[in-house]
Parts: structure tokens; sequence; C-alpha cells
């Protein structure tokens, strides 16, 4: 699949000194979700300024549907819709006329029917006669996504859309990027919600100290660098591991039911079947067996803290 | 060019206008009352003529270069300092528009408002005074350049500002000590020679001496010149608020 943005050798440095983008390159595809996770002060909102055009970039290109950024930046900006992360909005402006006036910025006629579809589809139609300021700050970030969407964009930057979003909205956000997703909308989010970016990103971008650690497809992503447990319940609690299985890397779980052994699942030999078999020679009586693969989060924070170690 | 984005910026900042309309409207006609009052009917009962001008008809051109003056500056100024406080200003940089799009929308918005409120001020004035117009034409065009390169001022006083009290600053401690001090309520012949001459130093003396022209044919100074004048001034106003855009001060990071 053809990439939709390409960012090539992206550097930011501000005058102070300091260096939010370090040479990045990346590309996304048309139609994907992606997620670039980060801690704070990663480059992620820097990443999504400096493509969007708020940020000037020290060196290094930006293509947009093959437009330049910065010499052919009318017909790359024309593609790209925006939801930054702070809720940006006049607060006076009803919330029709808010959307109506991003779709005139962006060149286009009045098309009352799009707005109307575009607040439809994010359950925004019976607010379109409200004032900003009176609405909450569920519907003022599905104002902003309505505003994004008002001209149509092929690429949607959704910067921290769940941030200050109660549990039941986020869900909602979720569905909304869904279907957007089907519509062929590529969309770039960043967020701290590592449960976000593994229940809706197809891949997942690591960005620390402003340079890409790693971009991979999600599933893979997890299927190699996750670690799974298993966790052996037994029928009476021990008080420490027998010596007979001081050979396998066990831990014993705080309360003594439980033996905790990870593993590879991609490597050849697991050892399951002689850990089980050792285990009933220990004359160890098993509950229960749960196995469980190590989640996102625990990818994200190894990835990072493994770098800060490097350093 | 994106037609369409000027006339977004336009319709936005005027709708902003009019949702105060009464405060808009209103409050030009009431202070511009209080100028008649003050200085018609009180002061200027105690002054004959100046020049040959009743007194109450001499201090309109002044009166309403005063208002247009501060309200093109105020207008542009929060115009395009409002999206930089709340953080608007995203959605502008992100959109597929120029600068010249931009300033023209904000800009052609506060040049507008300004020219609303001096046409007002001017049918006010009408209520208290006779007031002839010797060169009609000449009367537009000055009000019309005014609105436009005062506001363009205030465009840039917006961008630089980065508070609201540095948003107050230029339009209250130079733009109105210039036009109290630039001739809007006597002729400078009236001042010693000395005063005259720094007087002269002031730009905003050219632009109501030319005002004042076009209503009465008599001016402190030659009409070309007040003409050269505000021309340059919004020569030199365009190029900063060129070089603005080109080098994203205060607007790009």
């Amino acid at each position: 699949m053809a990439a939709i943005v390409s960012v090539q050798n992206l550097t930011k440095s501000y005058e102070g000194g300091f260096t939010a983008l370090d040479d990045v390159s990346l590309d996304i595809e048309e139609g994907e979700i992606i997620a670039l996770l980060g801690p704070n002060g990663a480059g992620k909102t820097t990443l999504i300024s400096t493509i969007c055009g708020i940020t000037v970039p020290t060196s290094g290109h930006i293509l947009v549907g093959g437009h330049d950024t910065i010499t052919d930046f009318r017909a790359a900006r024309q593609l790209i819709g925006l939801v930054p992360q702070e809720i940006n909005l006049e607060p006076f402006e009803k919330v029709r006329n808010a959307v109506r006036f991003s779709r005139g910025l962006f060149g286009l006629g009045r098309d009352d029917a799009h707005i109307d579809k575009v607040l439809a589809q994010l359950s925004l139609s019976d607010k379109a006669g409200n004032q900003i300021k009176t609405l909450s700050g569920g519907m003022k970030r599905r104002v902003l996504i309505a505003k994004a969407l008002s001209h149509e964009p092929r690429v949607l930057f959704l910067d921290e859309p769940s941030a200050g979003v109660d549990v039941e909205l986020r869900k909602d956000m979720w569905q909304v990027v869904a279907d957007l997703k089907k519509q062929g909308v590529t969309i770039i989010l960043t967020t701290h919600y590592i449960e976000e970016a593994e229940a809706i990103a197809d891949r997942i971008a690591v960005i620390n100290k402003g340079q890409i650690l790693l971009v991979e497809d999600k599933e893979k992503l997890m299927e190699r660098m996750g670690r799974k447990t298993l966790r052996i319940e037994l029928t009476e609690p021990l008080e420490r591991i027998p010596e007979s299985l001081s050979s396998w890397d066990l831990e014993l779980a705080p309360d003594g039911r439980a033996l905790i052994y990870h593993y590879d699942s991609q490597s050849d030999s697991t050892g399951i079947t002689r850990l089980l078999a050792a285990v009933r020679d220990a004359g160890l009586q098993l509950r229960d067996l749960q196995t469980r693969q190590s989640s996102l989060e625990e990818i994200f924070v190894g990835l990072v803290h493994g770098e800060d170690d490097a350093a | 060019m994106n037609l369409n984005a000027v006339a977004s910026i336009y319709r936005f900042e005027m709708a902003r206008f009019f949702r105060t309309v009464l405060q808009s409207i209103v409050s030009p006609i009431v202070s511009t009352s209080l100028y008649f009052v003050v200085f018609g009917s009180a002061i200027g009962s105690r002054i004959d003529t100046v020049e040959g001008i009743a007194y109450g008809a001499f201090i309109v051109p002044g009166l309403v270069m005063l208002s247009v003056m501060t309200q093109a500056t105020s207008n542009a100024s929060f115009g395009i300092y409002f999206p930089k406080f709340i953080g608007t200003i995203y959605e502008l940089l992100s959109a597929p528009v120029n600068f010249l799009e931009i300033t023209l929308g904000y800009v052609g918005a506060a040049a507008t408002k300004a020219l609303f409120i001096g046409t007002v001020i001017l049918l006010t004035a009408n209520l208290f005074v006779d007031l002839p117009v010797a060169h009609p034409v000449a009367m537009v065009a000055f009000l019309m350049l005014t609105c436009l390169s005062f506001a363009l001022l205030g465009f840039i006083i917006g961008i630089w500002a980065q508070n609201f009290e540095q948003l107050q600053l230029i339009p209250l401690l130079i733009i109105t000590p210039l036009v109290f001090l630039g001739g809007s309520f006597y002729s400078i012949t009236m001042l010693p020679p000395v005063w005259q001459t720094i007087t002269y130093f002031n730009p905003v003396v050219y632009l109501i001496s030319g005002f004042r022209w076009a209503f009465f044919d008599q001016a402190d100074v030659a009409v070309g010149i007040s003409l050269g004048a505000i021309g340059l001034f919004t020569l030199i106003c365009m190029t900063v608020i060129w070089w603005i855009f080109r080098t994203g001060w205060r607007i790009r990071q």
C-alpha cells in the first residue's frame, strides 16, 4: 500500500538548542490507523504539528499525498484534518457555525448537507445551534473532530483524543475512529492510553526523546515482543519453591498458591510439558492453569525504559 | 487564491462584531454626543470659529479619525490575538491559506467595522452641526485608507502582543496621544512655531489634515503629502506583516 504520509529525516530544533525531533523517518500507509506512543515530551505533538504546518521543521521533508508540506502546502494541507490535544474552540460561537468556518478555511464552499452529516456522525445534531461554551468537555472534543472532518480530509490526526474523556465517551470515540477507517480515512493518533492503541491501532510507532524507536504492526509487535506467562495454581499453598524445581526460572505468587513461569511463545520449545511433569513429580497438585500475553503497556514500558537505561 | 477562506475569516469576525451590536453602535454614538456636548457646546461656545469654520464642525473630522483609528486598531489586534490566546490559531496555521489571505480576512473585517463606526459618527455629527463635504470622493478615500492602514497596524500589534496588557499598550499610550496631539480639536497653526515643527513629526497630523481638507477644502499640510504619508504608512505595515508570516515570528514555532 502507498504511503499517504511520508516523513523523511525530519529534525526540529528550537532556538534554545532543544531537539524535539531527531532525524525522524516514518511512512504512514493509506487507510491505516497508526498510534504514536511515547512518554511526555517524547516529540509526538511536535511531529504532528510539523506535519500539519504549525511548526516549521529545521530539516527534512514531509510529503502528504505526494505533496511537499512546504513547497506545495496548499495541496498537502487540503488532505489533512487535525484534532488538537487542547480543547481550542471559540466559546461564543455556535457549533454549526464553527464547523462551517473550518470548512471555509479549507477553501470549500458552504455545504450544509455535509455539515449535518458530520454533526450526526458525532451525535452533535441536537447541539448544532448551541454556543460552544454551553457544551460538556466530551461534546467540545466532538466539535473539534467535526471541525477537522468538515473538509473531508483523507488523513486525520488525533492528538490525545481521549484526554479528559470518560470511559463511555472514549468507547464512543473509538467507534467514530473505526467508522472513519471504514470510510478510508487514514488516522494517526497520539495517546497516553496504551489501552486505546491496543484497541484501535493497526500499527504502533514508539517515539522517545525525539526518535522513533520502533514502527511495527500491532499484532506482530505483541507476538514478537510479548512474553507469555503461565500461572500454575496449586491446591495447597507453598512456603517456598521445592528444591526439585529450582532449575526452572519460577516465581512463587505472594500468597504461595501459584507458580509463575515466563516463556517465549515463539520459541521452538516452551518447556511447558516438561515443567508440568516436574511439578507432578514434585508431588504438587494443580488446581488450575492460566496463560496471559503481556500487554502493549508492558512492551512499551520495556522499550522506553530499555532505551533510557542504555543512554 | 483561497477566497473561501478569506470570506470565512471575514464573516467569522463580522459575526463577533454583530454579537455585540449594541456596544458596537451605541458606544460610538454616546461618546460622539459627549464630545459635542463638551467640546462643541460647553467649550466650543466660547470659540467662535477656527480658520473660518464653526468649531463644532471643525472637530468632526478629528473625532471621526479618533474613533476610526482606535476602532480599526483594537478590532484587528483583538481579532488575531484572541485565536492566539484561546489556541484556535492552530486552525489557521494548518489550513491551506497564506499570509495574504489571513491578513485580508482579519484586516478587511476590522477595517469594515471601523468604517461602519466612522459612518455612524458622521451621521450622529450631522444631527449636531452643518457638515459640508467639499470633496466627497476624497473623504471616502481618506476614511477607507485610514481604516485599512490602522487595521494593518492593529493586526501587527495583535501578533506582537503576548498578553492583554500589551494589546492595550500601543493604542492607549501611542495612538490616542498622537491623535489628540495631531490636531483633532485644533488647527496646528494655532500652536507656537516650535510646537508646530514638533507636530509635523506626528504622522496622524497628515491623516487628520487630509480628512479635514475633504470636508472644508482647508488643510494644515498639502493634500498630496497627506496621501503620500498614509500610503507610506500602509506600505510599511504591509511589509512588516509580510515579514512576520515569512519568518513565522510569534506565530509559528
